[in-house]
């Protein structure tokens, strides 16, 4: 699980981590946008290096670089499937050579992995409910978000129980063709499911008990206010997205094939 | 039966839920593993059956290094009866479902619906042979967990805290059929907080405390005993608690027991009586 | 001053053949610390649920007979009105906490009710301080031990300001020193804000000391209803099965033998008391 580990938020105290969610998911989908527009690795590989910085400062080098270690393997395959389409079937701007087309996309997906994983490194699931509140996401959904974030701990431990509850009575995970092996999860996954909706029973009267559906004006005991921190970073995103439009409008950029040859 | 030598062991949390824990139990012997939640008490039984092995140390059943063979083989010898019964049942009938470890350690068809047909019998289950699992009450799945586990005649049976959520005569009637499986002949280990359990039971005690055993002994000397309860951070019994107080009257301190009690107590006042 | 009050109240759950609780007749004063007990099975989850409306809102099935909490009829307020004046404890502690931190748990009733952020953020970290849990205010659920959950449950109700607690078997999943800590918790709840409590427990013989009134159901209907002492004593509480405080059985037992004591003790302080009182005399 872990390519998992890139993207769970970690408590640390970082000006990344006190950033609003919602600025920070604005800068996300601004460099989503930037990257898509331009096909030249030159400008990827910038795009790439300019949020090494943000990582530094929010002091997660460790889990980013698991992500990218965990999205390396679906890079590659981007690469070899467009490289194989361009050069047996010569679907590539005709001033890059071959392999450079392949190269930008699979660039691009990094860069999404990599913006993205920091969004969720940096940010709580507190925060990114809150986050989606205060943009006027129904509440139910935000509650089945946290809710969700909340259990997985506690359901991959019952899981755990329930298989070693099953080893106990002589199940062999390991043994048998591949059908067998398949059949050996239904004893796991039963309990699993089952406990899973008696467990919901008992959250929902708990709910019920605890007014849910008083009002439908529900207030919060946090609120997210945005600070000047937030304010530069909206600034920076919308700097990046018109300098990044501009650019490729009217600035043509040598590829990599020129720049070597 | 059971020999634990020096074990270790730490979850991949880094909580160090064994210190180095040495015991042996013998064929045929009842034990009580007592102590407060997170004592390690879980921890420690799970290692009987191989589904933990020591990070140092060594475990032993039936003079076999648990390291050395499967979780299935050991499962045949210890059997395992879970706390919760909802974490095994899953099959479409109670039938199914005692016959599914049957059928996991090899026994044959005939062997098989015999040893159901028995197990529902001990347990008072038989009227719910093609029920549901899920259709029976709280206190039924907790027998039939109990019944699948006898079923295939494990040499040892451990039970994980089997009186928790019960009422008073659902545990009587469990206590009063642990000590009949004991006296049958089988390696009865039960793992619990309950004091007034133990107390009626009067099985050996072996008392942990912070991954550690801190005591081993007679039921009677560990439950009295002042400053193992602090250390180990469990109540004494309520009769026990009884006696502590009117010790100065020179009542002996060492009883667990409501019947030695009263017993003794009506002695005692006599004695005082006469002139 | 009554704050409950049943009057031949049944129900039956849907498809049920049979009523879980059948003419229950029951009167509980405000202030109260009530201990229901009975075999399992016996209808006191049941007639939990409906105090606080549960049932029939939330179950459905069939309810009659009436039930009024300070003269308001439960089943023509919804629960979200009920949750109010009576709060709900359930078993499992893992299942009553729904967010990532504690502060917000006990905030999740309030947020409901759409109270003013000041007023909510009095109110929880009132109900942290008298539930014991300040030092745990920014701690996520799963990371706490069960009975430390509990007492965060016991304060996400808490902070609903209720007249009365209904609390079903706390302390099931943990272990004797950490039921002792929550009935401590209850009972200072109970003497200090008059909060009228119900417990639910099979534990008596740590429970028995906090209650001044004790009912014992079986199969449906109320068996016993009265102070410890009496209920505990009597010959019917033996017949069903419950488990009456060994303190409660010796006295029992010395009885059988004639020896006298001034009064039925539930708990090991009223029994050495007692007790030295007889030792002294011979």
């Amino acid at each position: 699980m872990s390519v998992f580990e890139g993207f769970r938020f970690r408590h640390v105290s970082s000006p990344i981590h006190r950033l609003d969610p919602r600025v920070k998911f604005i800068y996300v989908l601004v460099i989503f946008g930037v990257a898509i527009v331009f096909l030249e690795v030159l400008p990827l590989i910038l795009l790439f290096l300019i949020q090494i910085p943000f990582v530094l400062v929010a002091s997660v080098q460790r889990e980013w670089i698991r992500s990218l270690k965990g999205a390396s393997f679906l890079a590659i395959l981007i690469f070899v499937v467009n490289f194989a389409f361009a050069y047996f079937g010569g679907t590539y701007p005709s001033y890059m050579s071959p392999w450079e087309y392949p190269l930008a996309m699979s660039l691009r997906f990094l860069v999404l992995v990599e913006s993205f994983s920091i969004f969720f490194l940096t940010t709580s699931p507190d925060h990114l409910s809150l986050a989606l509140e205060q943009s006027h996401v129904p509440y139910e959904f935000c509650f089945a978000f946290t809710t969700a974030v909340r259990f997985v701990p506690v359901l991959a431990e019952e899981a755990q129980t329930i298989m070693d509850a099953q080893k106990a009575r002589g199940l062999e995970l390991e043994r048998g063709n591949f059908i067998k092996r398949v059949r050996n999860y239904i004893p796991i996954l039963i309990p699993l499911i089952v406990n899973a909706i008696r467990r919901s029973l008992e959250l929902a009267e708990a709910m019920e008990s605890r007014a849910w559906g008083a009002t439908e004006k529900r207030t919060n005991l946090y609120v997210l206010k945005m600070k000047s921190a937030d304010y530069t970073l909206i600034a920076v995103s919308i700097g990046m997205l018109i300098f990044g439009t501009y650019v490729r409008l009217y600035i043509p950029i040598p590829s990599l094939t020129m720049l070597l040859t | 039966m059971i020999e634990v030598k020096g074990a270790h062991f730490t979850y991949p949390t880094g909580v160090e839920a064994l210190k180095g824990v040495s015991l042996a139990i013998r064929e045929g012997e009842f034990v009580a593993i007592m102590g407060s939640n997170g004592a390690g008490k879980t921890t420690l039984v799970k290692h009987f059956n191989g589904l933990l092995k020591p990070a140092k140390g060594e475990v032993f059943v039936d003079e076999v290094n648990t390291r050395s063979v499967s979780i299935a083989s050991l499962a045949r010898k210890v059997g395992f009866v879970f706390q919760n019964p909802d974490h095994q049942l899953f099959c479409e009938t109670a039938e199914e479902e005692i016959a599914y470890a049957l059928k996991n350690f090899g026994f044959e068809e005939e062997a098989v619906k015999t040893r159901v047909t028995w197990a529902l019998n001990l347990l008072g289950l038989t009227q719910y042979r093609q029920t549901s699992p899920f259709m029976l009450s709280g206190g039924e799945r907790k027998r039939l967990a109990l019944a699948s586990v006898l079923a295939w005649d494990p040499k040892v049976v451990v039970l994980d805290e089997p009186t928790i959520g019960q009422d008073y005569e659902q545990k009587e009637k469990l206590r009063q059929f642990i000590v009949q499986l004991n006296t049958q002949g089988k390696t009865v280990i039960v793992v619990t907080h309950d004091v007034e359990f133990v107390a009626d039971c009067g099985p050996r005690v072996v008392l942990m405390a912070e991954g550690k055993i801190v005591a081993d002994g007679d039921a009677k000397e560990i439950l009295t005993n002042k400053e193992l309860a602090f250390k180990a951070s469990i109540v004494p019994p309520q009769i026990t608690q009884i006696f502590l107080g009117l010790a100065d009257f020179g009542l002996p301190t060492d009883v667990i027991n409501v019947h030695e009690a009263g017993k003794i107590l009506f002695d005692f006042l006599k004695e005082e009586v006469k002139p | 001053m009554p704050i409950i009050e049943v009057k031949n109240l049944t129900y039956t759950y849907p498809g049920g053949t049979q009523p879980a609780i059948k003419n229950v007749l029951l009167t509980i004063e405000k202030g109260d610390f009530v201990i229901f007990t009975g075999p399992s099975g016996c209808g006191k989850t049941t007639l939990c649920r409906c105090f606080n409306g549960l049932i029939p809102h939330f179950y459905a099935g069939k309810l009659e007979g009436e039930l009024t909490f300070a003269r308001l009829d439960v089943t023509e307020h919804p629960i979200y009105e009920m949750a109010c004046h009576v709060g709900l404890v359930f078993q499992n502690p893992e299942n009553q906490l729904f967010a990532l931190s504690v502060e917000k748990d006990v905030a999740f009733g309030l947020e409901n009710l759409g109270l003013p952020r000041d007023e909510m953020r009095k109110r929880v970290d009132w109900a942290l301080q008298m539930t014991g849990i300040e030092e745990l205010r920014e701690r996520a659920p799963h990371e706490l031990s069960g009975g430390q959950q509990q007492r965060v449950a016991i304060a996400c109700v808490l902070a609903m300001q209720p007249e009365v607690m209904v609390l079903d078997e706390p302390t099931s999943f943990l272990d004797p020193l950490g039921a002792e800590k929550i009935f401590e918790v209850i009972s200072e709840l109970n003497k200090r804000l008059g909060i009228t409590v119900i417990l639910i427990e099979h534990r008596l013989d740590l429970a028995s000391k906090y209650a001044n009134h004790v009912v014992i159901m079986d199969h449906g209907t109320i068996v016993l209803d009265g102070k410890p002492q009496e209920v505990f004593d009597s010959e019917s509480a033996r017949l069903i099965g419950v488990g009456i405080p060994k303190a409660t059985r010796l006295w029992q037992m010395l009885r059988q033998n004639g020896i006298r004591l001034d009064r039925a003790p539930v708990n090991s302080e009223e029994a050495i008391q007692l007790l030295r009182g007889v030792l002294k005399r011979d």
